[in-house]
Order: structure tokens, then C-alpha cells, then sequence
């Protein structure tokens, strides 16, 4: 009887802890689908703020505009319809306030309500006109043309250079610079903390006197669950200004700067676990290496390395993943300009900075809201292929060593 | 068994008590620009007997305003005025809101303290923020290269700048965006060829304000007395938002800081009373 219960008492835990798991797996992938289907929403929308449309003369030949030259043409960086195709004129800017410029306010009416007449009017009597007006205001008897709605593609998305989110009446939404900026800013943290925390790993496992370790040890720990503001805090005010004397820069913020504080804050993860791996190698393959004869470099680098190379992975994968993860530290010393990187000491913008600054306020469900899940994605896809590559060549390593 | 009963009963209460009151606290959300001022406000509003008591933060006015919307906050601070697209949404969620001015604010435009130009014209101003002008010596400084700091773009300060100095046009793509007002002073304050804007509140002496001109002839320096006369022209209102079905449980909060006492704490903040 009390062998049953003891059974079933068992199979009762082994069904919770299946339970638990599938929940778990469950979740995670719940939320990498509503990360996706987010991101991809943004494809179907169109980058001007909605309600509004572009309305062009009739008579000018121009039948449609890209996204860049919108933006461009009302930064006044393209000044001519010639450069976009059209006649050889100046180009006329109009948003809806500019109304007054041309009607009293009582010819508006108290509750706009001749604004779409008059709208009309402007937009016809001025051929080299571009009006970015509501939606609204246009109604059946509009005299001008309106440009149609370009919805924003994947590889204006993935290859735009310019990130410009709330700026109306085109939106730039290009990545490329995001994706470089965090690919530049991880790859240098990552260079920087690997070998620097394997050594450690290794010092404080095999070489260094045991009232060393014990004192380092817990030390490092320590380190890690300092927060991430205070590491951001402590790079502006220390490392933003040595880099700035050090290299006579301009300016201190630059991908250096990130990079070191990510690497700092990488570094006790990354020796922590390397270091318990390490540490697990059992004594007999040690002492039979040392047996035949190898020293004690030789041993660490063929016996000790190989055996944990499984544990120093997954110390690889953690640290990687704070590396490219990490917020608000890199928000507060990488300058947050979305420029291509050419060197480590000009200033980047990275994914996690642009969602931790621009989630709070983009609208939800909007174009720029969807924009960041899209970036979400793209940060998660990134991690995912490091991890896999991490994987694969610490699976090598087994493998070849058998 | 009983004395544990109490005990629980006890260490329950003042956390009912204080669900209770956090369910019953104003909460003001929203601009950076009106953090401290309303911070100082509610200190002393909530010193007073009897009254709601005032919760505030900061995020920037796109955060407020999208917060109000949500209707996760009681007030939204905005130091820009509510654009088409909240609006069209507050419409959608039925939600009749009333703006509010309780100060003005003047921007100011700031350099290292030790950059030897003291003054430039709104079109100056716009081509160095757009990226035209690249180096001090284009507008009599030194020949250094201009470090151009703005706010990120839920900031309601970034949206004033850009549609009242720079006529909407788009910041340079090499501008260094930074979250907050107080990361734009350290910046500057260590970086010689730098230049950013702030609200007047923020500027110490670890940076140097600048006079300005829009018609290239008078230059005004940015002070209280300048921002308060109109003299100073780049001021710009700061609103308070809320729902009207609120407004009885607001009313108190809104009319103390419209009152003269709120007035003088605007003064003394550095802010322009509306009065």
C-alpha cells in the first residue's frame, strides 16, 4: 500500500515538473510569436502619420514619391521637381497651418468647415505645390491629385540608412545602421571580455592560492548584480571623458565606450561559470596528465580547456547574450546617433537603446510601435544565430576530441 | 494561533491602507520639462490637510500624453502642444480632454562655457542642428568641429526645437541623441565644442547660454525677465492634460498651482508665471 502511494506520489511530481516545463516553452515561444507578428505588421503600413495624405497640382507629371524623397524634399534638401522627375520648378511646401498664410480666419469658418473648399483652391492655383494635409480635409471636389500611400518594403527597412520615426510626413524607418551599430558595438565587447574572462576563469580555477580565490571569488559575484543605470552612470561620468582625453576625440560617446562598459559588465558572468566549469574537471584526468608527464600549462591547455568546453560555451552564450542585450548602459554613453560605424570612436545607435528611448511613446499599434517589434525581432535573430554558431563550434570541439 | 492571526492582521493593515491611498493619488505623468516644477508643486500641495495626494514622473511628453490615452495616468504634462494623431485618438476613446497652461518655459540654447561665441541667428541655429554648419570657425568660433547633443524624439522639447527653430526640418543624422535633459548638461559640460538645447530650468554653471535672434539684429539673452516681457523668442507654453471626467478630483491640484502660491513656486523655479 505504501509502495503505491509512494508511486504514485512520484508520477503525481514527474507530472508537475512536466507540467512546468511545457508552460514555460509554451510561454517562450507565445512571446517570440507576438514579437513576430508585431514586427511584421509594419510592412503593411505606410510610413506617413495616418490621417494624412501628400497632394500634388494636377498638372504636375510626378506621379508618385519615394519615402526618402519626401523627406528629403521637406528638409529642403531637393528643391526642384526636375530632381524628382518633374518640370523644371521650385518646389512649394505647404502643411495644413499654412492655411492662414492664404485665407482669413472667418473665411475658414470656426469648425473648418470651408477648409477642404479652400484647400482645394490652394493646392489647384499653385502648380509646384506640395501639400501634406489631413485626410479629412479632402473631400470629392478636391481639385489636385493625391499621391498614393507607398507601403514600407523589407528592403527599405533592412538597407535605409536614416532612422528618423516621428518625422512627418515621411517617416524613415532604415534599420541598416541600428544593425551595424549593434553588431560593431557586441563584437568589440565580445573580443574584449571573452579572452579577459577566460583568463581570469582559468587563473582563479587552477593557478591562483586558494585565499586568493576565495576572496576574488565572491568579489566577482558581487560585481554582477550591480544594475546596469549605475554601469551607465559610471561610464559617463569616468569613461566618456577619459576616452575623450585620451584620444583627443571631440566628443567622448562612442562605440568604445559601450563596448568597454558591456564588456565590464559581461566579464562577471562570463568568469563565474567558466570558472565552476573549469573547476569540475575531475581530479584523476588531472593528475593522469600530470602523471605522464605534462606541466601544468600543458595539462590546463589539452586536459582541463577540452573538459569544460561545454560549460566555458554556455559561459560564452551568457556573456554574449548580456553583451548584445544590455539597455541602459549603452543608452547613456554611445551618443545614440544612427550613423554606419567606421571606427570604434564615433558614436553608435544600438537596438535595446532605441526601444528602451522610443517604446514609451510611439503610439500603440502604430507604424513606429511596430517598427520596434520589428527591431525586437531582428535582435532576437541575431542572438539566435550567435548562439547556434557558439553551439555548434563548442560541439566540434567534442566531437573532434573523441 | 490567535496572536498570529492579529499579528497577520496587523502587518495587513497599513498595506491595505496604503493600496488604499495609491488607489486614491493624482497621477501626473508626462515632460521632463515640467518634472521638477511639478515635483516642487506637489511637495507643497501635499503637505496641506485633506487633500489627494500627488504622484509624479517623468518620461517625456510623448510618454504622458500616450499614458492619458491609455488612462494609466490623471495628468498628462506636456510641454508641446497635442498633436493631430492623439487628437484623432482621443476622439476614438471617447475621451474629451482639456488643456491646461500652467507656466511657460523658455529653451535655451547651451555651449561648453569655455566656446568662445556668445550669440547666433535662428538660421544658424538651424544649420549647425541640421548638419550644415560643421565647425565653430563657419560662425566665429574656433576651428573645431560642432558636437551637436538633442533629446530623443519622444521628448516634447525636441518637437518645439524642431518645429520652432529649425521649421520642422530633420536633425543631422551625426546629432547625439540623449535621453534625458540632465545627461544634455553633463555632455555639454564636458565636451568643449559642443552645443544642445535645455528647458531655461536646467541651465547651471557648468554651461554657457547663448543669446539669440531671430532677425538678425537684436540678440536676447535667455533670462527670467527676457522669457516673462516676450522679449526672448524661443518660449514656449506648458500644458496640463486631463480627461473632464476627471476634472472634480483635479481640481484642487490644478487651481492650487494656477493659484498665486503654485505661481511663486513656477517663479522661483525659473519658469515664467502665466499670471
Amino acid at each position: 500500500m505504501k509502495n503505491t502511494f509512494k508511486r504514485f506520489i512520484e508520477r503525481f511530481v514527474e507530472g508537475i515538473l512536466f507540467l512546468s516545463g511545457t508552460i514555460t516553452t509554451i510561454t517562450v515561444l507565445l512571446i517570440v510569436v507576438f514579437l513576430f507578428r508585431e514586427g511584421s505588421g509594419l510592412f503593411n503600413n505606410s510610413t506617413m502619420e495616418k490621417g494624412f495624405v501628400l497632394a500634388i497640382n494636377k498638372s504636375n507629371p510626378v506621379s508618385k514619391l519615394s519615402s526618402y524623397e519626401i523627406k528629403e524634399i521637406f528638409d529642403g534638401k531637393i528643391t526642384s521637381w526636375k530632381q524628382v522627375g518633374g518640370k523644371d520648378q521650385p518646389i512649394q511646401l505647404f502643411h495644413v497651418e499654412d492655411i492662414t498664410n492664404y485665407y482669413t480666419e472667418e473665411q475658414i469658418g470656426a469648425n473648418f468647415e470651408n477648409l477642404p473648399k479652400l484647400l482645394s483652391n490652394v493646392v489647384d492655383s499653385i502648380p509646384n505645390i506640395v501639400a501634406f494635409v489631413p485626410e479629412m480635409y479632402v473631400d470629392k471636389s478636391f481639385k489636385g491629385r493625391v499621391l498614393p500611400e507607398k507601403k514600407l518594403t523589407l528592403k527599405e527597412f533592412f538597407f535605409g540608412r536614416e532612422w528618423f520615426p516621428t518625422s512627418q510626413p515621411a517617416a524613415q524607418f532604415g534599420a541598416f545602421s541600428l544593425i551595424t551599430g549593434t553588431l560593431w558595438v557586441s563584437l568589440w565587447a565580445i573580443l574584449i571580455s571573452l579572452p579577459l574572462g577566460l583568463s581570469v576563469a582559468i587563473y582563479m580555477a587552477e593557478i591562483a592560492n586558494p585565499k586568493v580565490r576565495n576572496f576574488l571569488k565572491p568579489v566577482i559575484e558581487l560585481l554582477a548584480g550591480i544594475p546596469s543605470v549605475v554601469y551607465g552612470f559610471f561610464g559617463l561620468i569616468v569613461i566618456v571623458p577619459t576616452i575623450q582625453r585620451l584620444f583627443d576625440l571631440p566628443v567622448g560617446e562612442t562605440a568604445l565606450a559601450g563596448s568597454l562598459i558591456l564588456a565590464i559588465m559581461a566579464l562577471p558572468t562570463i568568469i563565474t561559470i567558466s570558472e565552476d566549469a573549469i573547476r569540475t574537471t575531475p581530479r584523476a584526468m588531472k593528475e593522469a596528465s600530470l602523471a605522464l608527464g605534462a606541466t601544468h600549462w600543458q595539462t590546463i591547455y589539452k586536459v582541463v580547456l577540452p573538459y569544460s568546453s561545454s560549460g566555458i560555451a554556455a559561459a560564452a552564450i551568457l556573456g554574449i547574450g548580456r553583451a548584445i542585450g544590455e539597455t541602459m548602459a549603452v543608452l547613456m554613453v554611445t551618443g545614440n546617433a544612427a550613423i554606419i560605424p567606421s571606427s570604434l570612436l564615433e558614436p553608435v545607435r544600438t537596438i535595446p537603446a532605441t526601444i528602451a528611448a522610443e517604446m514609451g511613446e510611439a503610439p500603440q499599434g502604430g507604424v513606429h510601435f511596430e517598427a520596434l517589434f520589428a527591431l525586437g525581432a531582428i535582435l532576437f535573430i541575431m542572438t539566435l544565430i550567435i548562439n547556434i554558431v557558439v553551439d555548434f563550434i563548442s560541439n566540434k570541439k567534442k566531437i573532434s576530441k573523441r | 494561533m490567535k496572536a498570529v492571526n492579529i499579528r497577520l492582521l496587523l502587518t495587513a493593515l497599513p498595506l491595505f491602507a496604503a493600496a488604499a491611498a495609491l488607489g486614491n493619488t493624482i497621477k501626473v505623468k508626462g515632460s521632463d520639462t515640467t518634472l521638477p516644477l511639478t515635483q516642487m508643486v506637489a511637495e507643497a500641495f501635499n503637505k496641506q490637510k485633506g487633500v489627494t495626494p500627488v504622484a509624479v514622473t517623468g518620461g517625456g511628453s510623448g510618454v504622458g500624453i500616450s499614458a492619458l490615452v491609455e488612462g494609466t495616468t490623471d495628468i498628462a504634462m506636456s510641454s508641446r502642444p497635442l498633436k493631430f494623431h492623439e487628437k484623432v485618438k482621443f476622439q476614438a476613446n471617447k475621451l474629451v480632454v482639456k488643456e491646461v497652461v500652467i507656466a511657460k518655459d523658455a529653451l535655451s540654447v547651451i555651449v561648453h562655457p569655455s566656446n568662445k561665441v556668445g550669440k547666433l541667428t535662428r538660421q544658424q541655429l538651424e544649420d549647425i542642428f541640421t548638419g550644415k554648419i560643421t565647425n565653430w570657425k563657419e560662425v566665429g568660433g574656433a576651428d573645431a568641429r560642432i558636437i551637436v547633443y538633442t533629446r530623443e524624439t519622444s521628448s516634447g522639447t525636441y518637437e518645439f526645437f524642431k518645429e520652432h527653430v529649425m521649421n520642422k526640418k530633420n536633425f543631422a543624422r551625426t546629432a547625439l541623441s540623449m535621453s534625458a535633459t540632465g545627461s544634455i548638461i553633463q555632455s555639454i559640460s564636458q565636451t568643449k565644442g559642443a552645443i544642445g538645447y535645455v528647458g531655461l530650468a536646467y541651465v547651471n554653471k557648468h554651461v554657457k547660454p547663448l543669446a539669440v535672434s531671430y532677425d538678425s539684429k537684436n540678440y536676447v539673452e535667455p533670462t527670467l525677465s527676457n522669457a516673462q516681457s516676450g522679449k526672448y523668442p524661443i518660449t514656449r507654453p506648458l500644458f496640463y492634460f486631463f480627461d473632464t471626467k476627471n476634472e472634480a478630483k483635479l481640481k484642487p491640484f490644478i487651481s492650487y498651482i494656477l493659484s498665486a502660491k503654485g505661481q511663486a513656486i513656477v517663479k522661483k523655479d525659473g519658469y515664467i508665471p502665466v499670471k
